[in-house]
């Protein structure tokens, strides 16, 4: 049975998987195929987003890729973008900013989270005004540096909502708030407290050993149904295992996407 | 007679032991397969309409704002607004997706709109000083945006309705739906409009004169 839902499964996974032509690998926070950004802009780049990142909580991706492979921009950059996962997993706090070289086109895909702060005509006139003047005079450098500089200033604009995106998606070293702990606490208390209850009352008879007339004595414990006498002895706890967080986030240093997802906001362009 | 009492015990636990572990195993069968796949694409659905519905409220505007520049446009502009009128009046209710009617009729709405729309924006490219007002600008920009969310979630919703109707059909969640579920059809889903399945009509106007 199991294995032949995991072949059903699996055929699933297949089926979704196959239309999807190669996308770029996610390798850092500027991921430059095409070539377009020199070294030492690529350096600061990765620098200013990763501070950025450490402030806000928002993810900032940057990708050039030599060729769109005769498909639109805007689906291949929303496949990308989720494929790629950014932003924070429950925010959706993510932008991609795409060039296609041979396709002399570029977008800015924002995640579902940022659509108010960054709205569509944000998104256009950063295109419109920075980049695209800039990329025809061959800066592309230059371009795309400016277009982080204006996207980061748009979503700092929003300072008090920044700021509040930030504290919701704080992480401590473990992945597990004080928050967190309380509530798996609490709720492992409560649910202990009801069922025992319930297992004690339901159980007693079917497990336990009858020692008079509506008595049974279970788990070392006396256990009275004729409405009084009941005698407690021990405790005891089910050890109700706690999943934890667990974070999807960075592993080794490398940079991962937080697992967000955009439903085709932002704006496109072409130079 | 204690003996017997106590193995009465025994006997039934085998039984409690076996419950508890078929219930979890109903999961592994695939008895929430339908139900979530089902949910899932209903919440696709919603989103479709969702978007659907942000573009027919930004054409009120773009109209106003077109009309400014454009008055005597006034057969374009008026096919605009009764597209609208009539899109806004066929929608398609997460219950009723299973209804080739009812889909067809709002699938024809929007396209109806789309065209109208796309020969309101051909007509404009005619007006540079509207192309250049700010207030155009920017609803162009948000009309570009929602037509690509539009077809981000229709997109999502071909692949939710996908995975339902694969969910109807195959082993072993077909079991479920033949025997429990007896009340789930397959959901509709889009097919290309027809104005993008015909071959674009290359016309170099006459009116330039060659």
């Amino acid at each position: 049975m199991r294995a032949l839902l995991a072949g059903f499964l699996l055929c699933l996974f297949a089926a979704a998987a196959a239309p999807a032509a190669e996308l770029p690998a996610l390798t850092g926070r500027v991921v430059d195929n095409a070539e377009l950004i020199d070294a030492a802009t690529e350096a600061a780049l990765v620098a200013r987003l990763e501070a950025f990142e450490t402030k806000s909580s928002d993810q900032i991706v940057v990708a050039t890729i030599p060729s769109l492979g005769g498909e639109a921009i805007e689906p291949f950059a929303n496949r990308l973008f989720r494929a790629w996962g950014l932003g924070q997993a429950g925010e959706n706090n993510g932008i991609l900013l795409l060039v296609a070289r041979d396709d002399r086109k570029m977008r800015i895909e924002v995640g579902y989270g940022l659509e108010g702060t960054l709205t569509d005509l944000h998104s256009k006139l950063i295109i419109e005004n920075t980049m695209v003047p800039a990329f025809r005079a061959g800066d592309f450098s230059g371009g795309i540096s400016r277009a982080v500089d204006d996207i980061v200033m748009v979503l700092e604009g929003n300072a008090a909502e920044l700021e509040a995106r930030a504290e919701r998606n704080q992480k401590d070293g473990t992945g597990f708030d004080a928050e967190d702990l309380f509530v798996t606490l609490f709720v492992i208390l409560w649910v202990v407290l009801f069922f025992g209850g319930f297992a004690m009352a339901l159980l007693a008879p079917v497990f336990g050993r009858k020692i008079g007339p509506g008595r049974y004595r279970w788990l070392g414990m006396d256990i009275s149904y004729s409405g009084s006498g009941s005698s407690s002895g021990g405790s005891w706890s089910s050890g109700s295992s706690s999943g934890g967080g667990w974070s999807s986030g960075s592993s080794g240093g490398g940079f991962s996407g937080g697992g967000g997802s955009s439903g085709g906001g932002g704006s496109s362009g072409s130079w | 007679m204690h003996a017997t009492a106590l193995s009465n015990r025994f006997r039934r636990l085998p039984a409690f032991l076996l419950l508890g572990l078929l219930l979890p195993l109903l999961t592994a069968c695939g008895y929430n397969a339908i139900p979530t796949a089902d949910e899932k694409a209903k919440a696709a659905w919603s989103e479709v309409l969702n978007q659907y519905q942000r573009r027919a409220d930004l054409i009120p505007n773009l109209v106003e704002t077109v009309k400014g520049y454009a008055a005597h446009e006034k057969e374009v502009l008026e096919t605009v607004v009764e597209a609208r009128a009539k899109a806004t009046q066929v929608t398609v209710s997460p219950e009723a997706l299973s209804d080739p009617e009812a889909f067809k009729a709002f699938q024809e709405s929007q396209s109806g709109l789309t065209s109208a729309l796309s020969r309101l924006l051909a007509v404009v490219e005619n007006y540079p000083d509207l192309k250049a007002n700010q207030n155009f600008l920017a609803l162009q920009a948000q009309l570009e945006g929602t037509e690509n969310r539009i077809a981000v979630a229709r997109r999502d919703y071909i692949e939710a309705v996908r995975e339902y109707n694969t969910t109807l059909r195959t082993f072993p969640s077909v079991l479920w739906a033949t025997f429990w579920f007896t009340d789930s059809q397959p959901y509709q889903n889009f097919t290309v409009a027809e104005d993008k399945i015909e071959t674009p009509k290359v016309d170099f106007g006459a009116k330039q004169g060659g």
